[in-house]
């Protein structure tokens, strides 16, 4: 193994942060969306490194790798659903503009 | 061992680029194409971390099916994606700047522990062991996200359905 698992680790981080951004500066429900799928892929990525370099015997990090696909897949459709169905009845996906439940 | 770290450099270079793109293009459909090019990076992560399993998950369910999924949903919404329309809100610097600072604050302490790697070779014939893990050790959280599964089928099609 030439390279570090440090290298991973700050790619990962890097990604990550990034999804942040875009989770906390985007207007379209759509958009914070794309962040989270990021920030998602970050995690799998340290997950994944992290069994490479720590516990290459045991398989674990590749377990909850493929269960955090699952719940990915789950979060979009379920997401994508709901920015579908705030359209249909507000007829926005900017999320500034869906305030029905603020005073 | 120097094709490694080339290869590391590459695709870092492109899935941190695309994954950049895609919180600041303006239009969020360049944006979504972005992410695939951001995901399919990321597969070439696992690929040299010597998980091809996951790799091609990650291009099946990323690419093939969560990539498709926003675009669909981009073009449902796609008169709010006009050239003029401002896509990020009032915080953006505020954002810019906690994600630096959160970056800073990962990075230092990545670097700083001592992580205690393994120099070990990866068992051979992974893709078997990782069928046997799911179906033994893991069996009850398997069947639990395929429960996961059916309830995020079932609950966005209920959601997105139009009222009758």
């Amino acid at each position: 193994m030439a390279l570090s698992l440090y290298w991973y680790l700050i790619v990962a981080a890097a990604l990550f942060c990034i999804g942040l951004y875009g989770v906390l500066s985007r207007r379209n429900a759509i958009g914070i969306l794309m962040g989270i799928e990021l920030m998602l892929n970050a995690v799998n990525i340290n997950l994944v490194a992290f069994w490479r370099y720590l516990t290459p015997s045991v398989l674990t990090g590749q377990v909850f790798a493929i269960f955090a696909f699952t719940v990915a897949a789950a979060e979009a459709a379920v997401g994508l659903a709901l920015v579908i169905a705030i359209y249909r009845s507000r007829d926005t996906v900017i999320v500034e503009d869906v305030d029905l439940m603020k005073w | 061992m120097m094709v490694q770290t080339i290869v590391f450099i590459i695709l870092s270079l492109v899935t941190l680029g695309a994954a950049i793109a895609v919180v600041t293009t303006k239009n969020l459909f360049h944006s979504a194409l972005y992410l695939i090019l951001s995901f399919v990076g990321v597969a070439g992560f696992y690929i040299l971390l010597e998980a091809p399993f996951l790799a091609a998950v990650q291009i099946l369910v990323y690419v093939g099916a969560i990539a498709v999924l926003i675009v669909f949903a981009i073009m449902l919404t796609r008169r709010l994606m006009a050239k003029d329309l401002v896509q990020r809100n009032a915080q953006w610097g505020w954002s810019a700047l906690g994600a630096g600072l959160l970056f800073a604050v990962l990075g230092v302490v990545l670097v700083r522990v001592n992580w205690p790697v393994v120099e070990a070779a990866i068992p051979e014939d992974t893709i078997t062991i990782l069928g046997k893990e799911l179906m033994g050790v893991y069996v009850v959280p398997f069947e639990v996200a395929s429960v996961l599964l059916l309830v995020a089928l079932v609950g966005s099609i209920i959601i997105a359905r139009e009222k009758e």
